[in-house]
C-alpha cells in the first residue's frame, strides 16, 4: 500500500482539527476504505482514525424516543439492540461476522455505496444524520452514487432513527460480495409509510413514492400489485440487467411488507 | 515511525509501524508469528482472522496502529504451553477439517469466536457464521463437523451433502 500518515485522536475535537488540513480523510471501521486504498481508488495523504473516540460509540434512546446510534458503533452492536428489530436484522446481515465487528454505521453512510444496506435503513426510517456541525435529514443527505451532503472534513457523530410501528428489510444478496443486489426497507409510521431501495439505482438509494402511497392506504403486499419501476437508470452489470433489478425491487418490496407483518 | 504496543497471546508486544502497516503485517513480519495467513488480502477469505479484544477481525483489513493497547490472540495463542492442541484444533484434526491447511488458522479463530458467543451452535448457525471464511479444499463439511464436535455435540446426524 502507498504511504500515508495515520492519526488516531481520542476526542471528536481533535479529529475535527486533524481533518482540517485538507488531503485528510476520516477512517472508521475501514472495511470498505482499506480495500479501496489497497486498490488505489483513493489515496489521501492522511487518514484520521475515528475508532479511538469513545463519544462516537454506543446506542441510546434519545429524549424524543428515537434510537440514537453513535457513528463509530460497529454493526455487531446495532444487531444486538432490541429497540428497533428491523434495523437489528439489517445490521446482522451486513458482510460477515468479522466485517460486522469492525464496520460502522457512520462509515457506511459516509461512503454511500449504491448497494450498501444502511442507506436504505436511514432513508427508509427518515433518520437524522448528525455531524459535528449540523443535523441533516436523510431525505437531504443522499445526493448520488458515493455522494452525500457531507462537506470536506465534516464527521458524522450520530444517526437518529425514529422507531416505526412496524418495519422490515428484505435483501436479495449478491452471494460473493454479500452486498444487496437489491434491498428494500419498508417502515410504517403514524405519518405514513416509507419505502427505500438500495442496490438498484445508478443514483444510489431512493424512495419509491408510488409504493409508499399504495402502502399508506393499505399496508399489504397485495396493495403493490400493478406497481412497477422502469429499468432505465437502474444498475446493469454481469449480475443482472436494469429490467431485472426493477422487477426485483417489486418482489423485495412485497417480501419486506410481508415480513413487517 | 510511530510505535505501537499491544498484548499478543498474553505477552506484551511492541514495534515501530508506518500508518499503512496492516495488523497482519505487524503480526507476521514484526512479531514473526506466521500462523496467521494472508489469503486474498481483500477481506473476503478470512485466512487472516485473529481476535482483537475478544472479537474476530480480518487482520488484513485493520491497521496495526489501531490495535494500540488491544489484546490480540492469534492461532499461536490457541494451543496450551505444553503443545496440547486447543479443543477446536483437536477436533479439526479428528474430523479431517483441513486438507491444504491454508484457511485453517482463520477457520479455527472464527470457530472460537462463534463458540464464545454461542456454545452449542446448530449446523446452519455454523455455516452462516463461516460466511467470511473461504476454504477451497474441504467443501466445509468436515469443518462444520469439527466445530460441532468441539462444542460437544453429536456429529453423526450431519449428512454429507
Amino acid at each position: 500500500m502507498y504511504a500515508f500518515e495515520l492519526e488516531r485522536p481520542s476526542t471528536l475535537a481533535d479529529a475535527v482539527a486533524a481533518l482540517s488540513g485538507g488531503e485528510a480523510q476520516p477512517l472508521s471501521g475501514g472495511q470498505t476504505l482499506i480495500p479501496t486504498l489497497k486498490q488505489r481508488l483513493a489515496s489521501p495523504g492522511k487518514l484520521v482514525s475515528l475508532t479511538g473516540i469513545k463519544e462516537l460509540r454506543g446506542i441510546r434512546l434519545d429524549d424524543a424516543g428515537q434510537l440514537a446510534v453513535g457513528a463509530a458503533t460497529p454493526h455487531v452492536q446495532v444487531a444486538a439492540q432490541d429497540h428497533y428489530p428491523a434495523l437489528a436484522h439489517l445490521a446482522a446481515n451486513i458482510g460477515d461476522p468479522a466485517v460486522r465487528n469492525r464496520g460502522t454505521i457512520g462509515g457506511s453512510l459516509a461512503n454511500n455505496d449504491p448497494s450498501a444496506c444502511y442507506p436504505a435503513a436511514a432513508l427508509g426510517s427518515g433518520a437524522t444524520i448528525v455531524t459535528n456541525t449540523r443535523e441533516i435529514k436523510a431525505d437531504d443527505y443522499f445526493t448520488g452514487l458515493f455522494d452525500t451532503a457531507l462537506e470536506e472534513g465534516e464527521i458524522i457523530t450520530e444517526v437518529r432513527f425514529p422507531v416505526p410501528r412496524r418495519a422490515a428489510y428484505a435483501k436479495f444478496e449478491q452471494p460473493a460480495s454479500r452486498f444487496a443486489l437489491v434491498g428494500v426497507f419498508v417502515a410504517q409510521y403514524a405519518q405514513g409509510v416509507r419505502v427505500a431501495v438500495t442496490g438498484a439505482s445508478e443514483g444510489g438509494v431512493f424512495r419509491w413514492a408510488e409504493a409508499e402511497k399504495a402502502l399508506a392506504a393499505d399496508f399489504s403486499a397485495d396493495a403493490l400489485s400493478g406497481l412497477a419501476l422502469d429499468g432505465a437508470g437502474m444498475i446493469a452489470d454481469l449480475h443482472g440487467s436494469g429490467a431485472y433489478r426493477a422487477h426485483l425491487t417489486g418482489v423485495m418490496t412485497r417480501r419486506a411488507v410481508a415480513a413487517a407483518g | 515511525m510511530p510505535k505501537v504496543s499491544m498484548t499478543v497471546n498474553g505477552k506484551s508486544a511492541s514495534g515501530d509501524v508506518e500508518g499503512r502497516t496492516l495488523l497482519v503485517e505487524f503480526i507476521r513480519e514484526t512479531l514473526g508469528l506466521t500462523g496467521t495467513h494472508v489469503g486474498c488480502d481483500t477481506s473476503q477469505c478470512g485466512a487472516c482472522v485473529v481476535h482483537v479484544d475478544g472479537q474476530a477481525v480480518k487482520s488484513c483489513t485493520m491497521f496495526a496502529a489501531e490495535a494500540e493497547g488491544a489484546e490480540v490472540t492469534t492461532i499461536e495463542g490457541m494451543a496450551g504451553a505444553d503443545g496440547t492442541l486447543h479443543p477446536i484444533q483437536q477436533a479439526f484434526q479428528d474430523h479431517h477439517g483441513l486438507q491444504c491447511g491454508y484457511c485453517t488458522p482463520g477457520m479455527v479463530m472464527s470457530a472460537a469466536a462463534l463458540l464464545a458467543d454461542n456454545p452449542k451452535p446448530g449446523e446452519a448457525e455454523i455455516r452462516d457464521y463461516l460466511e467470511g471464511n473461504i476454504c477451497r479444499c474441504t467443501g466445509y463439511h468436515n469443518i462444520v463437523k469439527a466445530i460441532m464436535a468441539a462444542s460437544g455435540q453429536d456429529v453423526g446426524r450431519i449428512a454429507a451433502e
